[in-house]
């Protein structure tokens, strides 16, 4: 379903983020990318929503290379993966609410369901009870909670989990975790960048190890080796 | 999507943006009022300025004074051939008898000068005509074209006792360059102004995004069209603009009223409160107009700063 294709990315400064990678991911995959700061697993992930785009080589999602979709077609792409990052992002001056009907919106969803659709996420990530509040009123765990609700109230072909847990502390890293897991078991694949050794130990699926912008290791039901 | 759908969404995304960012609403708010009060300050000064100078040029004719024997047939030939010059606005005809008359007006109280006229047998005032010209500029050359037919000798030029241009010329030519000067100034001035107040309502609106850059990328990566990730930027824009149009517009009322009598005391003619009265629609386009193309370019601009692919 994924497929990177000899990707390189060399940022302005001249430093390679990335060098020469060729990797595939299976659709229904949870795979968790390890290495230390600039490795290169955040460059790597998003280049496959075309945020950051390759110096050579090309990535492709479903068969279509990523860095030529049209505009149009680079929205649709990114409706269909959903995103989590260590710092949340969410909408500041939006409610919890209008956080997910957002996503819903861009997605061409009606209000009706909108409507039904919202309460449903929230629920399944356990912050019902928060949806008229705003983000800065939410904990750090709260706060991921809803950047994972808004990731997946689309049902994205792709979760990417770009150091979800980097803010939390470790009763809701485990959470996120479990959450992230529980989504994978409901067929959605997940990527999931990450330096906690506890996670991807705890997560026990294919392991992909980098180190300066190269894969060093690739193991299927692997461990945090470095 | 349904684009009615969009719109209402759009809509409502911008109204609810204006309303939680309040302090950055009301200092774009603030900022914006400021520019549009410079922007109809400077119209109402151009149209006062027209009115001071076009009263001022009122003030300027030239007068062709003909022979007492010139005939009624000269003279009319003479204000035919002028009104017929493309450089002429009017041709007013002053009759020997008038021409006395005034003379009689003016000298009421010089009993000598009134006893020397009335030991004449015949009125010693010769008719006139009173021309103005389109311009100040163009004197010169209606007089010139009076002197030519002067020399010529023509039959309507022999008719001709005097033109009264040449003392005058000083006066006019210094006049005409005050005209040119403060028109051009008045350019000048209102443009310099009027640019420096757009280009900081600009970085007003600029900095009000600016804030919320984040944001606008958070919702480029959640697959937002550009569009709808401008447009609630463009409506709180439009709001802006809107509003602070609104109370230039109410704040005028007062002001006008407040300098009307001290400018007319100084300028003359032009009153600012009737300015205001008789031009409000005009005004309103103007300043509610430009308070709505300032507010959404505003946000168009800062807005694609962060919008990326």
């Amino acid at each position: 379903m994924i497929h990177y294709d000899k990707v390189t990315k060399i940022y302005n400064g001249g430093q390679h983020a990335v060098e020469n990678i060729t990797l595939n991911v299976d659709s229904g995959e949870f795979v968790s990318f390890v290495g230390h700061s600039g490795a290169g697993k955040s460059t790597l992930l998003k280049m496959l929503f075309a945020e950051v785009k390759p110096t050579e080589g090309a990535v492709y999602f479903s068969s279509r290379n990523v860095g030529t979709l049209s505009d149009r077609d680079l929205l649709q792409l990114r409706r269909k993966i959903g995103t989590i990052f260590q710092d949340f992002r969410l909408l500041p001056t939006k409610t919890i609410y209008e956080n997910i009907a957002f996503a819903l919106e861009v997605a061409g969803k009606d209000d009706e369901d909108i409507k039904a659709d919202v309460p449903h996420v929230l629920e399944l990530v356990g912050i019902l009870d928060k949806m008229w509040s705003f983000p800065a009123e939410l904990s750090g765990g709260e706060q991921q909670r809803v950047a994972i609700a808004r990731a997946i109230v689309n049902q994205p072909d792709v979760l990417i989990a770009d150091e979800p847990t980097g803010n939390l502390d470790p009763i809701n890293t485990h959470d996120v975790v479990e959450i992230l897991k529980k989504i994978n078991d409901l067929g959605t694949t997940v990527l999931l960048a990450t330096h906690n050794k506890s996670i991807v130990d705890f997560v026990g699926r294919r392991v992909v190890t980098m180190d300066r912008g190269r894969i060093i290791r690739d193991d299927k039901m692997g461990k945090y080796v470095l | 999507m349904s684009f009615w759908l969009n719109i209402k969404r759009v809509a409502r995304y911008g109204l609810i943006g204006f309303i939680r960012n309040g302090f950055v609403s009301l200092s774009a708010v603030l900022i914006m009022t400021i520019t549009l009060l410079v922007v109809s300050g400077l119209m109402i000064s151009g149209a006062a300025l027209n009115a001071t100078l076009q009263q001022l040029t009122n003030k300027v004719d030239v007068n062709v004074y003909f022979i007492t024997s010139a005939s009624d047939a000269q003279i009319t030939d003479m204000q035919k051939m002028l009104e017929a010059l493309p450089e002429v606005a009017s041709v007013s005809y002053l009759s020997r008898e008038e021409a006395l008359a005034q003379f009689r007006e003016r000298h009421k109280n010089d009993q000598l000068t009134i006893q020397a006229l009335d030991e004449l047998s015949d009125n010693p005032l010769g008719a006139s005509l009173e021309v103005r010209a389109k311009e100040t500029s163009q004197y010169e050359s209606i007089a010139k074209f009076l002197e030519a037919q002067q020399a010529q000798s023509t039959d309507v030029g022999g008719a001709i006792d005097k033109v009264n241009f040449y003392q005058n010329k000083t006066a006019i030519d210094r006049l005409t360059n005050i005209i040119d000067a403060s028109k051009r100034l008045g350019a000048i001035i209102a443009v310099v102004l009027a640019l420096a107040t757009i280009l900081i309502s600009l970085n007003t609106v600029r900095l009000a995004i600016y804030t919320s850059r984040n944001e606008i990328g958070v919702m480029n990566i959640v697959g937002a069209s550009r569009w709808y990730v401008r447009g609630p930027f463009m409506v709180a824009g439009v709001l802006y603009g809107v509003i602070s149009g609104a109370i230039v517009l109410i704040l005028l009322y007062p002001i006008s009223l407040y300098i009307s009598p001290a400018l007319e005391r100084f300028l003359g003619t032009f009153n600012a409160f009737s300015y205001y009265a008789d031009n409000f629609p005009f005004l309103f386009l103007v300043v509610i107009g430009s308070g709505i193309a300032l507010g959404a370019l505003s946000s168009y601009i800062a807005v694609r700063r962060y919008l990326q692919n």
